[in-house]
């Protein structure tokens, strides 16, 4: 079967199999490897890519599903403007380790910061918990959105609460 | 080890101690860094292993037609394909064949592999292969290993393995493999006359380290030998060990390892590199494998173990005798058991001034998925059972529980063990200073505990590490080390070592991954150690291109030298200065030209585990928990611990490795467990093995970094990463204990806690709360 997403900004043709899972097409096919494979359950989140700006697992969806939808992966968001915010308070936090969930995680972070769901500590704990990290232990992950979430809010109101307050000293 | 002191002040902006970015950021946040599973090579198939469904059995025979009737199918290999070698590998007992040969031993063994040209028929094929299988009686757990009348998972005789570094391994006693003991001062007699004694047994479960990218390698054989891109922390050994299975010399044997999706000791050793080369053997064209988690869980795994301890003390707290016998569950095959079991028994007396101690560590086969290294192995077991005894004489005797340590600790120099290192670390200053960050003295209400733990744990494995370090022609560095970047940040952390050394900024030095035709020799990436001793080595080879600079720049400036400094990528002399580049040109003639530096670490007595280890890495944590008394379930409210790092490189990468260590201590504590029922393991993937979310982060959480400069690597530093983790576990178990449910088995879940607090709470109590 045959479909057409608009990947990365660009409309582009695919020759598929029914079956065939996103992110097989993705790493095998367009060789697109900044999603990661790991659990193959939808739990670790690694896989993540976002499909009309709205996260989801690659590994168990099913690429017919794509055709005529906004796919965006890590090689696409690094082209936009919003990804060096991003970047930035990433690699001042270091909350990058071995990287393996990283490009999951900054696209998770994208999709929630643009639909405006990230209001307060609880919401940045709930949005992050479908991405695993098994290195940082999540604080420079966290502390790094609780900057990110400042810079778009007006002065005095952080969504970081105790957790910005209580970071490592 | 120690280096001689630099000829001049090295830099106007120092490189040590600076939280500079880290410098595979860029390649992490943009999906450029390559993975072993994102790579490929001309002409490689796809490899998928067929593995053992039952855990013990013999193996009547193998139908392999069908897998090869298949279109795409290349190759399929066998027990029988491996007549011509001696297939029988382990880098600590020679017990483990390449694929199965005649017997399986676990559920989960290869017992065969299928090399295709895509992963999608690979994974049909393995399908169509028939395996028929004589059940042979399992054995599933400890106690059934160690019953007198157990079958043996092993009956040859014990080989020893290239690499297991303790001493001579004696011979197997029915399922155990190996055996590591202390016994010093009079053990029987201090018990018989001490006014406290606390006994107790205690059980650590099977953990699944899951580093987030599962074991994986492609292996091609050509004319120039086998070359391998591989998952692996260790590459030189894994080079040795593949080139001994194979019979080739070590210098046609390459590993290339590029980032590594975690490790924390789940990619130590050889792993999943014998069937892969042998697969490329048998097919004749390079191959790759990448596990499924299911698969990785069963490829290594955390040993579980039983503690029986003994603690004796006098009725003002002070510590007399410890008696531990420990058993931990290895596996069907050894890995890294006997190092985990030696470790265990150093960590078991933790750090006190004892009068009498008997530690009995046994490593023990099961027909379980093998047990190797997961961070702070062997203290991460024991310590927590270790401080609730401490705790518990503390309440008997009146004190305090931060009062009891500070009268017992080691004090720097005092003997740990007999013989090897004395301690080299100030622990009444550390656990003060965490109990300072966790409020110990604050009012609490009646739900909440609060613990803290200290240990031991001997680090930095064996002390052989090299590096070379180029200054190139435009004055940018670059190191060659065979230490892996596994994501601590080691790359980072030797960009800053030697640019502080060669007046750089660290950013203008390259730090590239190990390919083992090109980086000098490394012993290993874990217990530690790369900071300190790739670290040192580092150091060294920077120091040797620190002195040509300043060889080069006495030629400019004759009878000057002692005015001469290396500032910032320029030599400098008054007003004068000479860039890199300058001098790099003056030496060379033209343009063109490198400097090269290269520098060392060996041991420097016979290099023996008993003359060990390298340093004591510190593992102290502090943890304050609530209590849902009508649920059992527990939350974690707060965590400190200390990185007593000696000098930090890198503050900020020091921070992230205690906090992940925090992390991964807080899944381990509270609700990892690998379950086996029958030596068949029940939860064999995420949706059934948890593993912590940002949900579990703990609203407030603190490190502290001490810096005495007592290590022994580069500018006093030593490691870190792994102490915090069993301290950690050691404190959300005395924290629980504190609350008043003592649980003597992990994980921590809310039913297990729950039951006990059932047993705990009298009969008429549990009527009045109806």
């Amino acid at each position: 079967m045959r479909v057409s997403p608009v990947l990365n900004g660009q409309v582009t043709t695919l020759e598929i199999e029914p079956q065939d899972l996103l992110l097989d097409v993705l790493r095998d096919r367009l060789d697109l490897t900044g999603a990661k494979r790991s659990c193959d359950v939808q739990v670790c989140g690694t896989c993540t890519v976002l499909v009309d700006g709205l996260p989801v697992s690659a590994c168990t969806y099913l690429a017919a599903e794509i055709d005529g939808r906004e796919v965006l992966t890590i090689e696409g968001l690094r082209e936009l403007p919003a990804f060096e915010a991003i970047s930035d308070a990433f690699g001042r936090h270091a909350a990058v380790q071995c990287g393996f969930c990283t490009p999951a995680m900054v696209l998770t972070i994208h999709a929630l910061l643009a639909a405006g769901d990230l209001t307060d500590a609880t919401a940045i704990r709930q949005g992050l918990a479908g991405n695993l990290c098994r290195c940082t232990g999540y604080r420079a992950i966290v502390d790094a959105v609780v900057d990110l979430t400042a810079d778009q809010s007006a002065p005095g109101e952080s969504a970081g609460g105790e957790l910005a307050a209580a970071g490592t000293g | 080890m120690t280096i001689e002191a630099p000829r001049r002040r090295v830099v106007a902006t120092p490189q040590i101690g600076r939280s500079m970015r880290r410098v595979d950021a860029d390649d992490k946040l943009q999906g450029v860094a390559s993975y072993v599973g994102d790579m490929s090579v001309p002409r490689m198939l796809h490899g998928k292993v067929l593995r053992s469904p039952v855990p013990h059995a013999r193996i009547v025979s193998i139908d392999t037609t069908g897998a090869l009737e298949m279109p795409g199918v290349m190759a399929v290999l066998t027990g029988a394909d491996l007549l011509d070698i001696d297939p029988y590998w382990g880098h600590a007992i020679k017990d483990r064949p390449i694929v199965a040969i005649d017997l399986v031993r676990f559920a989960g063994e290869p017992v065969a592999a299928v090399a295709a040209v895509d992963a999608a028929i690979a994974e049909a094929a393995v399908r169509q292969i028939v395996v028929e299988y004589e059940d042979l009686p399992v054995v599933g757990t400890i106690d059934e290993a160690l019953a007198p009348d157990s079958p043996l998972v092993h009956d040859g005789e014990l080989r020893a393995g290239l690499f297991h570094g303790l001493g001579t391994l004696p011979e197997r006693d029915g399922n155990i493999c190996y055996r590591y003991g202390i016994d010093r001062g009079q053990v029987d007699d201090v018990f018989a006359g001490a006014e406290i004694v606390v006994e107790g047994d205690y059980t650590f479960p099977g953990v699944y380290q899951y580093a987030m990218e599962t074991h994986s390698v492609i292996a091609q054989w050509d004319a120039d030998g086998i070359t391998m891109w591989a998952t692996c922390q260790h590459p030189f050994l894994v080079r040795a060990e593949i080139a001994s299975l194979f019979d080739v010399p070590l210098g046609k044997v390459r590993v290339i390892v590029p980032y590594l999706g975690g490790g924390f000791g789940s990619k130590s050793y050889t792993k999943m590199e014998p069937i892969t080369v042998a697969l490329a053997r048998k097919a004749g064209r390079p191959v790759k494998i990448v596990n499924a988690v299911s698969e990785s869980m069963v490829t290594t795994r955390r040993h579980g173990a039983r503690i029986h301890m003994r603690t004796a003390a006098d009725s003002s707290g002070t510590l007399l005798a410890r008696d531990v016998a420990i058993a931990f569950d290895t596996g069907a095959y050894a890995d890294n058991g006997p190092r985990v079991t030696a470790t265990g028994g150093d960590a078991a007396p933790g750090p006190y001034r004892w009068s009498a101690i008997r530690v009995d560590a046994q490593c023990v086969y099961t027909n379980t998925a093998p047990s190797g290294s997961y961070r702070a192995f062997g203290a991460s077991h024991v310590q927590w059972a270790g401080e609730m005894q401490v705790d518990e004489v503390a309440r008997r005797a009146g004190l305090d529980a931060l009062e009891v340590r500070r009268r017992n600790l080691l004090r720097p120099g005092e003997q740990v063990r007999p013989g090897g290192k004395p301690l080299d670390a100030d622990l009444i200053g550390d656990v003060e200073r965490v109990a300072a960050a966790l409020g110990w003295h604050d009012p609490k209400a009646p739900d909440i505990g609060r613990g803290l733990s200290v240990g031991l744990l001997a680090a930095g494995a064996h002390p052989v590490s090299s590096a070379v370090v180029r200054l190139e022609a435009d004055g940018e560095a670059i190191v060659l080390v065979g230490s892996t970047e596994m994501g601590q940040g080691q790359r980072t952390a030797f960009a800053q070592i030697a640019a502080e050394v060669l007046g750089l900024a660290a950013e203008r030095v390259r730090c590239i991954g190990t390919d083992t035709r090109f980086t000098p020799y490394d012993r290993s990436t874990g217990a530690s150690r790369s900071t300190t001793l790739a670290g040192l080595a580092v150091q060294r080879a920077a120091q040797q291109v620190r002195t040509d600079l300043l060889d080069i720049a006495a030629l400019v400036w004759p009878g000057r030298d002692e005015a001469i400094e290396l500032i910032d990528g320029s030599a400098r002399c008054g007003d004068d200065h000479q860039t890199y580049p300058e001098l790099i040109a003056r030496r060379f003639g033209l343009s063109g030209g490198q400097l090269i530096g290269e520098g060392g670490v060996h041991p420097e007595g016979s290099g023996s585990y008993a003359e060990g280890p390298v340093f004591w890495e510190v593992c102290i944590g502090g943890a304050e928990v609530a209590l849902d008394r009508d649920t059992g379930a527990l939350t974690v409210t707060r965590t400190a611990t200390v990185a007593d790092v000696g000098k930090a490189i890198n503050p900020q990468l020091v921070e992230r490795q205690d906090e992940g260590a925090t992390m991964q201590g807080i899944g381990n504590a509270m609700f990892e467990e690998m379950v086996f029922s029958d030596g068949l393991l029940l939860n064999d993937d995420l949706l059934e093995y948890r593993i912590p979310s940002t949900l579990d982060l703990p609203a407030r959480s603190s490190c502290v970094i001490v810096e005495n400069g007592d290590g022994p690597g580069p500018f006093g530093a030593k490691g870190c990463g792994e102490g915090a983790f069993a301290g950690i576990i050691g404190a959300l178990a005395t924290a629980v204990a504190d609350v008043g449910v003592p649980m003597h088995e992990l994980p921590l879940t809310p039913e297990r806690v729950w039951k006990r607090i059932q047993e705990l709470t009298p009969p008429m109590d549990k009527e009045a709360r109806r």
